[in-house]
């Protein structure tokens, strides 16, 4: 398993945990559970959780698949800077996050899943991997200029005269006609 | 019509059965629950959540005995053999095996939704009951407990517990609520790392996380134990509860309101999985015994691109065209399978793979076997197979159109030569007698093998005076995800200008077309074949095969 990018995994089971939060806090919204402040923070977090971690990164080996639409998600998450491409701060964010879902039965399996998420995030960022996000890819339009070079300006340099001259006592020899030696 | 009715018809009849088992498995346990009289007090106390929690439950069990079903593979091998009476069709449904895996896999999932939500609410509901929030009769069912003449309808018996943590405390408590946490964890884990993203970038994650499925069914044996889900129990004199709902003060002191007596019904899931499971354990078993015989190395072949051709022998190998193997190598890693697809023809006395640098695994192989010193054995190989439909409609027809795409014309390979073989042996199976093979790919370079093959092939042929049994045309489309859409346009025109060459040069025979590539080259093959194809008998017609190499 040398190859693989945590990351990757991370982000999946932090968005099924943001899900899962998501909807144990509509629950306990929802059937007016006793401590359902708990359940609408988890509402808040859950959809936090998700909308962070909706766009995919880009690979730093490999092609990265984007998910429908994740390009407006990109610019928001890339626009936190060091926030959001260090892997250290979202698994302490994601560690953080899960706590107070921890104190209601209907969001403890969001709680620990997204535990989980953070424990996979932290061992990607011991890895040293980090967020980087998927940008569409410029076309510059190619100059013709660049694959034209500059005519040269000055002459190909030339022995003097005399040593440039055919030798016509030496026909044989002079076949080939090397006025700068060749070679080393 | 009729193509997709053959093509398509038993795969749509397979899954209406399976989603009216499912509706009906729902339907028939919510009804139960929801209008068995004996869940009256259990209904009063959990509403129509208590229906909406059993009744995904029932759809688990049969879902989850499904599931281990289809990846027994040796073990569809073994009902593939058996079903050689019942035409190929039938055969084929077992090639979509992992595709049935998942999609119960996804059942599981929703159903699991569906049921732990509905247990959310009922654990909240008991709770409630149990502190006296609602009315007196919940209060007065709360209150009985489990002594010498009384039984309790409640599981929540603890009240010195913060209200708020009750729930959680009981669910962690309980076997049921504990093996369900677990058990959905390990769903939870097994999913995220069963995306796409994930399987194809680092198939030993998922391979590995996939393991956790033994602590989900474990787990599931045991999720019903406790007696949580209690009924009403008949008592002598009967308790009525029409009668006494409204009289609780009474119960107990009054000859028609008993107290009632309420028992649950032990844990039944390990009905619907335990013969599965044994299954399993068998192909695994099996998969074992196969790892461990003998495979010899005839040749080990590096082709230029990084392509590792392997020629292995095994006692009792027997295969057919267009089939494929696991292999697994302990030095590489003790657990994992992989397939290719082979190469050889039965004719010959070896079994044969061309392995392409396609992952970790694949490239610490190729890295051992260029390291091999002259002469040496290569690592041990467990060989698991051959499985998949043959594909022996190739041979019935008298023309025969191949068409393949990128890596899909290594099946190709197999049936090429076969074909080759049958036809020097004049093997009265094989009724072709003209090919028209079409390969098109990015480029030639990882699959100069086949190139070779094809070249030799040709020079046989000639030799033989045969030169036109095979005519082969090699597209090279240069193209990429990118370039896909106007690949496809492209092809089109092309495809019209070769049926209509073949139709010309065989005018009253039956073409079979082949594919084996992206679904939308087939989409415009099955087009074509309709398009060209007579009514007629006497003219040409052309049958399309989508075939599932």
């Amino acid at each position: 398993m040398g190859k693989i990018e945590w990351a990757m995994w991370a982000n999946e089971q932090a968005l099924a945990s943001g899900l899962i939060l998501l909807t144990g806090g509509i629950v306990g919204v929802a059937g007016q559970f006793r401590g359902w402040q708990f359940a609408a923070y988890a509402i808040a977090a859950g959809a936090f959780v998700c909308l962070l971690e909706y766009p995919r990164s880009k690979r730093t080996k490999g092609t990265s698949v984007e998910r429908t639409g994740q390009y407006c998600f990109t610019v928001c998450v890339k626009s936190f800077g060091p926030l959001t491409r260090n892997y250290y701060v979202r698994a302490f964010l994601h560690a953080a996050l899960s706590v107070p879902a921890g104190f209601l039965l209907a969001t403890v399996l969001g709680c620990v899943c997204l535990g989980i998420a953070s424990i996979i995030y932290l061992a990607a960022a011991i890895r040293g991997e980090h967020w980087e996000p998927i940008l569409p890819k410029k076309k510059i339009a190619r100059k013709p200029d660049d694959s034209m070079k500059n005519p040269p300006q000055n002459p190909p340099p030339r022995p003097p005269p005399e040593t440039r001259r055919k030798r016509v006592d030496d026909l044989e020899g002079a076949a080939y006609d090397n006025p700068i030696p060749v070679g080393e | 019509m009729g193509n997709w009715i053959i093509n398509h018809g038993l795969t749509s009849f397979i899954l209406v059965v399976w989603m009216g088992i499912n509706i009906f498995l729902f339907v028939w346990f919510y009804l139960f629950y929801d209008l068995g009289d004996d869940y009256y007090y259990t209904r009063h106390l959990l509403g129509s959540a208590l229906a909406w929690a059993r009744a995904p439950a029932a759809v688990l069990n049969f879902n989850c005995m499904l599931i281990l079903l289809p990846v027994c593979r040796n073990l569809l091998s073994l009902l593939r053999g058996s079903f050689v009476c019942c035409g190929r069709t039938m055969r084929k449904q077992l090639d979509k095996n992992i595709s049935f895996h998942k999609l119960v896999a996804y059942m599981i999932a929703l159903m699991t939704a569906v049921h732990l939500i509905a247990h959310l609410l009922n654990v909240e509901w008991y709770n409630n009951s149990r502190r006296g929030v609602y009315d007196k009769l919940s209060t007065a069912l709360s209150n009985l407990e489990d002594t010498d003449n009384t039984t309790y309808l409640n599981p929540i018996r603890t009240t010195d517990v913060d209200a708020q943590q009750t729930p959680t405390y009981f669910v962690f408590t309980t076997i049921a609520g504990l093996t369900g946490v677990i058990i959905t964890l390990a769903l939870i884990l097994i999913i995220t790392s069963s995306m796409e993203v994930i399987r194809r970038s680092y198939f030993e994650v998922f391979w590995y996380t996939h393991h956790l499925f033994v602590i989900f069914f474990v787990g599931l044996v045991f999720h019903g134990a406790g007696f949580i889900v209690r009924k009403q129990l008949t008592t002598e004199p009967p308790h009525n509860y029409t009668l006494c709902k409204d009289r609780t003060e009474e119960w107990g002191q009054i000859p028609q309101c008993p107290l009632p007596k309420f028992g649950g019904g032990p844990a039944q899931t390990w009905w619907w999985v335990i013969g599965p499971m044994i299954l399993y354990l068998c192909e695994r078993l099996l998969r074992f015994i196969r790892y461990m015989q003998t495979v010899q190395y005839r040749k080990i072949v590096m082709h230029p691109s990084k392509v590792l051709e392997l020629q292995l022998v095994r006692d009792g190998f027997k295969m057919e065209v267009g089939q494929y193997i696991f292999l697994n190598c302990p030095a590489i890693s003790q657990l994992e399978w992989h397939p290719f697809t082979m190469t050889s023809a039965p004719e010959e006395d070896f079994f044969s793979v061309h392995i392409r640098s396609a992952g970790d695994w694949t490239d610490r192989l190729i890295d051992i076997m260029q390291h091999l010193p002259e002469g040496a054995e290569g690592p041990k190989m467990g060989v698991d197979g051959p499985f998949g439909t043959a594909s022996e409609d190739v041979f019935d027809y008298e023309v025969s159109m191949l068409v393949g795409a990128g890596i899909g014309i290594t099946p190709f390979a197999s049936i090429l030569k076969s074909i080759w073989y049958k036809f020097k042996t004049s093997n009265p199976k094989l009724r072709t007698r003209k090919i028209y093979f079409y390969w098109l790919c990015r480029e030639t370079h990882a699959f100069e093998w086949f190139a070779d093959l094809l070249q030799v092939l040709e020079r046989e042929m000639e030799e033989r005076g045969m030169g036109d049994f095979l005519t082969y045309k090699l597209y090279l489309t240069g193209w990429d995800q990118s370039h896909a859409t106007h690949a496809w346009v492209h092809f089109d025109e092309e495809t019209d200008v070769e049926f209509e060459e073949v139709r010309k040069e065989n005018p009253s025979s039956v073409v079979g077309t082949f594919l084996c590539g992206p679904a939308v080259l087939g989409k415009v093959l099955e087009k074509k074949c309709a398009k060209f194809s007579d009514v007629d008998p006497r003219k040409t017609r052309f049958y399309f095969n989508k075939e599932n190499f």
